[in-house]
């Protein structure tokens, strides 16, 4: 499977050719040739996948595969960095949804981008995005993976910052940045632990399960902690950073500055789960050898999903409201995770986060995307400048509730599916995590549905031009990924993905799954009731509990948390006393040798007055003094 | 006055004599040199200490070393020397001339700056 090689070529070559002549072509040809170059990325993706799953499982197991692997740097004895290519279930289904998501919105930001200024620059940041993502999971070892990862990091943010005349987009992708390197900064500490104690940076000795390859990371401890527990915990901090838990996660709601299809593609389908396909893919390790940081991460993530539920609850921007959901929903995938066991069916975790994984990237892009068509038809972000545009755009709203319900958990849509194996995951955890989980699920199919009503129910408002439907560039995208929504339940996933890769059989739990549909229902009625028809019963119900709606409101003011602690603790406590110290004494003394040296220089240059006569005299006076101190001492 | 030119003749000239001569004759250049403003006079200067010099090598091979020729030799490079520097200093102070329109140290600073 040699081909897989041009997954990553060919985007690479576009970012390349788009990026140089970008300005000599015209924007649709641009356009054209990133959407042709990832169309046969998604072919070639498709075909890998069929291959890979139609051929590789022996004796019921899946193999993993490289068909591309090469020493890249040699470090001291025995530590190589690789680069290349490996395929295993997660990567091959990272590929496919990447690939699908990324196509989609090549496609449709053709329609919405449409006389942009620097759109083919969008498109050439599209494909470097595109190329960096698909290098991460297809990389064969750690190191690689970092590389492609710090990549990803650098194009989230170029785009983010695509409108770079706005300030707000300059401050949000800078946040965005520095907030990720921090937690990458952590990541590169654990990647140097663990490789330090193991000598190695590959993926299938460190995931082979064989305790002496960890010898020394168990043996030796730090602060009372096994090296390989803090390692692993500083691996985790770097996906945590990308995949925005708590309280890592303020960059994501401000990175929707970014053209909206960037939103789809970057912070909800595909970056911002990269955290989640990290701990997957070190899973093995988690669960076998540091289950304490594995119990941390579920305990992150539960947190990460209810908080983030109860602000997207008050939001008004459509895509905040989104952004929030994101994390609410990557909450999920980081808790099925956490409680995932290794083998057989205590592996039910693993599965269900990526199959969660999987129709959460469809879904959220399609919100996104029917988002995108929404301010693209009313110019405005807020949900006061919606309501009633059902009548106006039949196919965006068809396919925003589809991706409603399914978020909601609703069968037989794909996100009841996934869920539903998340939330028994968590309930064979404890009773406790799935109680909490419910509530968030429930929450979630509130605040889902508030949207919805918001924006095509309500109160209509009154436009300065009657809104109408998108083109079909962008209604197509909208289409198709409303029907992988439809049908992407039925897929067959514990065949494909799973924690040992051997086959799972997915069973619903009748009583969680009826517990789950009926908590949704109630949510959306409740929604339904309260924003369906224009009503105050909302402002009364948030005038009761206004400290709560406003803290909620202001996302808990943890925005303003990091601000205290980077302008006032940091940069007035470290920072300016750091900075005299460099301007006073360090500078000082350089400034002092300075003007002693420019002193004595202005004192003695009398001596050089350029008259040969006077030098020849004081020449004379020396050659009479050394003459007569030879003479008499 | 026969009897001095015989006796001047019979009683060799000390050494010393010679010697003060070209003290005096070397220190009246030095003197010049450091005095005189005019590039000219400056120039005899130099030529008088050269001279100063050229008597003590005649003096020492003289007196010293009769047998040996060297010391003169010596001086009769230096004569030579002497003139090219004198040839090479003229050619200086006309160009000095032509440029500032005399030949004053005092007025010949741009080397300076």
């Amino acid at each position: 499977m040699e081909y897989t090689i041009f997954i990553l070529l060919l985007p690479l070559l576009t970012f390349i050719s788009l990026g140089l002549l970008g300005t000599k072509l015209k924007p649709c040809t641009a356009g054209l040739i990133g959407t042709i170059s990832l169309g046969l990325v998604a072919i070639l993706s498709y075909f890998t996948a069929f291959q890979y799953f139609t051929t590789q499982k022996i004796d019921g197991v899946y193999q993993a595969l490289m068909p591309f692997n090469t020493t890249w740097l040699n470090v001291g004895a025995n530590l190589h960095i690789d680069l290349g290519i490996l395929l295993d279930p997660i990567s091959v289904m990272m590929l496919v949804v990447i690939s699908t998501v990324s196509l989609m919105v090549h496609l449709y930001s053709m329609g919405y981008m449409k006389g942009e200024v620097g759109f083919q620059r969008y498109y050439a940041f599209l494909s470097l995005f595109s190329f960096s993502m698909l290098g991460l999971v297809l990389a064969t070892n750690i190191f690689q993976m970092y590389i492609f990862w710090e990549l990803v990091g650098v194009s989230s943010y170029l785009l983010i910052g695509f409108y770079y005349t706005k300030p707000s987009a300059v401050a949000a992708a800078k946040k965005a940045f520095i907030v990720t390197r921090f937690a990458d900064l952590f990541f590169l500490i654990g990647i140097l632990v663990l490789s330090y104690y193991t000598q190695t940076f590959d993926f299938g000795i460190l995931n082979s399960g064989n305790e002496s390859v960890f010898g020394n990371a168990i043996g030796s401890t730090f602060m009372g902690t096994s090296v390989l527990t803090w390692a692993m915990a500083f691996i985790f901090i770097g996906g945590a950073g990308k995949s925005a838990m708590f309280p890592l996660h303020i960059w994501l709601p401000d990175a929707m500055e970014g053209p909206t299809p960037v939103s789809a593609l970057i912070h909800a389908a595909t970056m911002v789960v990269a955290g989640v396909y990290l701990v997957a893919r070190f899973f093995p390790v988690y669960v076998e050898f540091t289950p304490e940081v594995l119990h941390g991460i579920a305990y992150v993530g539960a947190f990460t999903s209810l908080f983030a539920a109860v602000i997207a609850l008050v939001q008004t921007d459509i895509k905040r409201v989104l952004a929030f959901s994101t994390i609410s929903q990557i909450g999920f995938m980081m808790v099925a995770l956490g409680v995932s066991g290794y083998e057989g069916h205590y592996g039910l975790g693993y599965m269900s986060s990526m199959f969660h994984l999987f129709t959460h990237a469809m879904f959220k892009a399609l919100l996104f995307l029917g988002a995108g068509s929404i301010i693209h038809a009313v110019h405005s972000n807020e949900m006061k400048d919606m309501g009633g545009l059902r009548k106006y755009m039949p196919i965006t709203r068809w396919t925003f509730l589809i991706a409603c319900l399914a978020i909601a958990g609703i069968p037989p849509f794909s996100g009841f599916v996934s869920k539903d194996e998340i939330l028994t995951a968590t309930y064979h955890f404890s009773t406790g995590m799935g109680i909490w989980m419910t509530v968030t699920a429930g929450l979630t199919a509130f605040y889902m549905f508030r949207l919805y009503y918001n924006i095509f129910w309500g109160k209509e408002h009154k436009h300065a031009h009657t809104p109408h439907e998108s083109p079909l560039s962008m209604t197509f995208p909208l289409m198709f990924l409303g029907l992988l929504t439809v049908v992407g339940g039925f897929i067959p996933f514990g065949k494909l993905v799973t924690a040992d890769r051997a086959d799972y059989t997915i069973h619903l739990d009748m009583m969680i799954a009826t517990i789950s549909v009926v908590v949704a229902v109630i949510a959306i009625l409740f929604a339904t009731y309260l924003y369906r028809k224009p009503s105050d019963v909302p402002t009364q119900m948030a005038n009761k509990v206004r400290r709560l709606y406003l803290a909620a409101y202001h996302r808990f003011y943890i925005d303003e948390v990091y601000l205290f602690i980077t302008k006032r603790i940091i940069f007035n406590g470290i920072s300016r006393p750091i900075a005299w110290f460099d301007r006073h004494v360090v500078d000082g003394t350089m400034n002092g040798m300075a003007s002693v040296t420019d002193w004595t220089s202005i004192k003695i240059r009398r001596f050089q007055s350029g008259s040969v006569q006077w030098y020849a005299y004081v020449f004379l006076l020396g050659v009479l003094t050394i003459t007569l101190l030879a003479v008499f001492l | 006055m026969g009897d001095i030119l015989v006796n001047t003749v019979q009683i060799p000239v000390p050494m010393i004599a010679y010697l003060i001569v070209s003290l005096i004759m070397l220190f009246a250049g030095v003197y010049g040199f450091l005095t005189r403003k005019n590039l000219i006079m400056i120039l005899i200067a130099v030529e008088l200490i050269l001279n100063a010099v050229d008597i003590n090598f005649a003096v020492f091979n003289r007196y010293l070393f009769p047998a040996q020729t060297e010391g003169l030799f010596f001086a009769f490079f230096t004569i030579a020397i002497a003139a090219c520097e004198t040839a090479v200093a003229i050619a200086i102070i006309i160009n000095v001339y032509r440029r500032f329109g005399n030949a004053e140290v005092d007025n010949i600073h741009n080397m300076k700056e």
